[in-house]
């Protein structure tokens, strides 16, 4: 039982339509989610984190988006098979989420103390003093100053940071199993980033939950996350632990990003960015979708389309969707 | 609050002076003199201008509109040339009928309006949605005196199934009542419609669905409380629109209401009993934006700290 994985997703196709066209937002990718531990999600925008993030918690926007194959598979029972209105049971109870832009993602007229009850009213049909009471409580726990004056305030009269941990507060509600962070940090000023990272992780580890966490910032999740999964034009392209990935990773994409980050100790440096721009989901590469950006790309990138592999030397969980991903990591293949 | 009503209570006198004094004016410019009216056309020129001298038209215009506005000021609405009582009273003698015929019209568009102007939204661009919002551009764009003498046509003549006109059970209202209705209806379905496919992407619509709602709880009042902001605006906005209706529901119906009694003074230039009606239909218009300006705070709370 505790070596199944919590959540399993498996060859997920997510379709988009668009005014110019269909889009495969998400194509093939797979991965587990072990009970307790927290998975990084980590690429540039467009590359089909969130999307991933919408089609586990069955909130794609519609009629636009569509999971066209796959399956999403929580604690041995298929989201996508299973009836709607069970599965709109295991939202918010079971698996919950915490969005990027915490003053869109709160309803602006209605109080927040209501909004937080809300999950034990609907749930589990508390009265409202009951849940006014554990609202308060919530809001205690995730540090939000005179809470229970505050109660009653609405969304717009917080901080950045204390309506995140506002949602922070309503996802953990109902002590779910599986927390799906997107950016949480992202739309937040960069001394409160740290902060709610902190309370999220310690959060995650007092209620034993496993935590997704979606970020472009690879700095951020280095301290926190036990595994991550890199994610290039809607597939996954690197995955294993995550010092593993950091210290050795084996996809030229993820090397770029790495040398993306700012390196506090070397201050004079310029930054070195990925070059070129995200590609276009409308049109997309032959062969490796990362070949034309890629420093090590040959002929044969252009032609055939890399999978998810084990690489030779390192451990099993680890791989890399690259022809050359032993020659990366060994450095061995120059940038040409 | 108290300072922002008090403010608004002073924009609001404000208002009703400017609707007295065009009605005033207007009243006088057109061609037509009450006393000769009153008198036929067999009067005598002296007989006409005793009339007048009693009516108290012979003074100069300004003269006559600074008595006016002071009787006002004392809450004195003259009174009828033609029946001799006070034409505030005619006024407010009328106001049960139109009040009933409002309020059901009123009552129709909201109970029909919004709930088909959420069903649109949630099937927008389906057959659906496109059934309705071409319904509701008809019925917005039809006049209501047409509608009205279709409907006399169609359920009175020929089914026979309503009565033409006047008052009495029931169904004397339901003719009036929906040909009032339909413009102000046609509007809300499309306010609705458009009010809720604005906030149906927001994020906090996202989060409630995350949060494991049933989707009608996303809807109700999750997404449709946002929705109802613009709408409530435009609603009482649109409320004129629904009194100036009832003067041509009313005539056409044979209702006897302010309408009617309105249409009536103006063809016999009855000065008092029409700057009577003009000046309380007026403010009711004014008191139902006040209200819906208050209501608008409540919806919105970042509204009512600002102000």
């Amino acid at each position: 039982m505790t070596d199944t994985p919590l959540l399993s997703v498996r060859d997920l196709a997510v379709r988009f339509r668009t005014g110019a066209g269909q889009v495969r937002a998400v194509d093939g990718v797979s991965f587990d989610v072990r009970r307790g531990e927290t998975l990084a999600v980590l690429g540039e925008s467009g590359s089909g984190k969130s999307v991933t993030a919408q089609a586990i918690m069955g909130i794609l926007p519609r009629p636009a988006g569509e999971v066209v194959a796959g399956s999403i598979v929580y604690d041995g029972r298929d989201l996508l098979a299973e009836d709607p209105n069970r599965v709109r049971k295991l939202r918010g109870d079971e698996i919950a989420m915490v969005f990027q832009d915490p003053l869109s993602s709160l309803n602006p007229v209605f109080r927040v103390g209501w909004q937080i009850g809300e999950m034990f009213r609907r749930h589990r049909g508390a009265s409202r003093r009951d849940a006014r009471a554990a609202a308060v409580e919530l809001m205690e726990r995730v540090g939000i100053p005179a809470a229970r004056r505050r109660v009653d305030d609405f969304p717009h009269q917080f901080s950045g940071g204390m309506r995140q941990r506002i949602m922070i507060a309503m996802a953990l509600a109902l002590k779910p199993r599986l927390l799906i962070a997107d950016e949480p940090t992202t739309a937040l000023d960069v001394t409160v980033q740290a902060q709610i990272m902190r309370l999220l992780a310690d959060l995650r580890r007092e209620e034993g939950m496993a935590l997704v966490l979606i970020t472009h910032d690879l700095g951020v999740v280095a301290d926190v996350a036990d595994r991550a999964l890199l994610m290039y034009a809607g597939r996954a392209v690197e995955t294993g632990d995550i010092r593993e990935v950091y210290d050795h990773a084996a996809h030229p994409y993820t090397r770029g990003l790495m040398a993306s980050i700012p390196d506090l100790d070397a201050p004079r440096e310029r930054l070195t960015p990925v070059r070129g721009a995200p590609p276009n989901l409308l049109d997309l590469p032959s062969g490796c979708s990362f070949h034309p950006r890629c420093p090590h790309a040959t002929d044969r990138c252009s032609v055939d389309d890399p999978v998810l592999r084990p690489i030779d030397g390192r451990p099993e969980e680890h791989r890399s969707a690259c022809h050359y991903a032993e020659e990366v990591l060994a450095g061995e293949r120059e940038p040409v | 609050m108290p300072a922002y009503l008090a403010r608004r209570l002073l924009f609001s006198v404000f208002v009703l002076w400017g609707a007295v004094s065009v009605i005033f004016l207007v009243l006088r410019l057109v061609p037509g003199d009450p006393a000769m009216v009153l008198l036929g056309p067999d009067a005598t020129a002296s007989q006409v201008d005793e009339l007048r001298a009693r009516m108290g038209l012979d003074e100069p215009l300004i003269v006559q509109y600074g008595i006016y506005l002071r009787d006002v000021v004392r809450l004195d609405f003259g009174e009828s040339f033609r029946m001799s009582v006070d034409a505030m009273d005619l006024v407010l003698s009328r106001l049960p009928n139109t009040a009933q015929l409002a309020v059901a019209a009123l009552g129709l568009s909201i109970l029909i309006g919004f709930p088909l102007g959420v069903v649109a939204a949630l099937k927008a661009n389906t057959l659906t949605d496109r059934v309705i919002s071409v319904l509701s551009l008809v019925g917005q764009s039809t006049p209501a005196f047409w509608v009205g003498i279709v409907f006399i046509l169609v359920f009175a003549r020929t089914l026979d199934v309503l009565p033409s006109g006047g008052t009495g059970g029931w169904q004397h209202l339901v003719l009036p009542a929906v040909t009032l209705a339909l413009p102000f209806l046609a509007i809300l379905v499309r306010l609705t419609r458009s009010g809720l496919l604005e906030v149906i992407h927001e994020g906090y619509v996202q989060t409630a669905r995350a949060k494991g709602l049933r989707e009608r709880v996303v809807i109700f009042p999750h997404a449709a409380r946002n929705a109802l902001i613009p709408v409530v605006t435009v609603v009482g906005l649109q409320f004129g629109q629904l009194l100036g209706g009832t003067v041509i529901v009313e005539t056409v119906f044979a209702w006897p209401g302010v309408g009617r009694l309105l249409v009536d003074a103006i063809s016999h230039r009855d000065y008092g009993v029409v700057q009577a009606a003009v000046l309380f239909i007026a403010g009711v218009f004014v008191l139902v934006n006040l209200v819906v300006d208050i209501l608008y705070g409540y919806l919105d709370p970042r509204v009512r700290l600002a102000g």
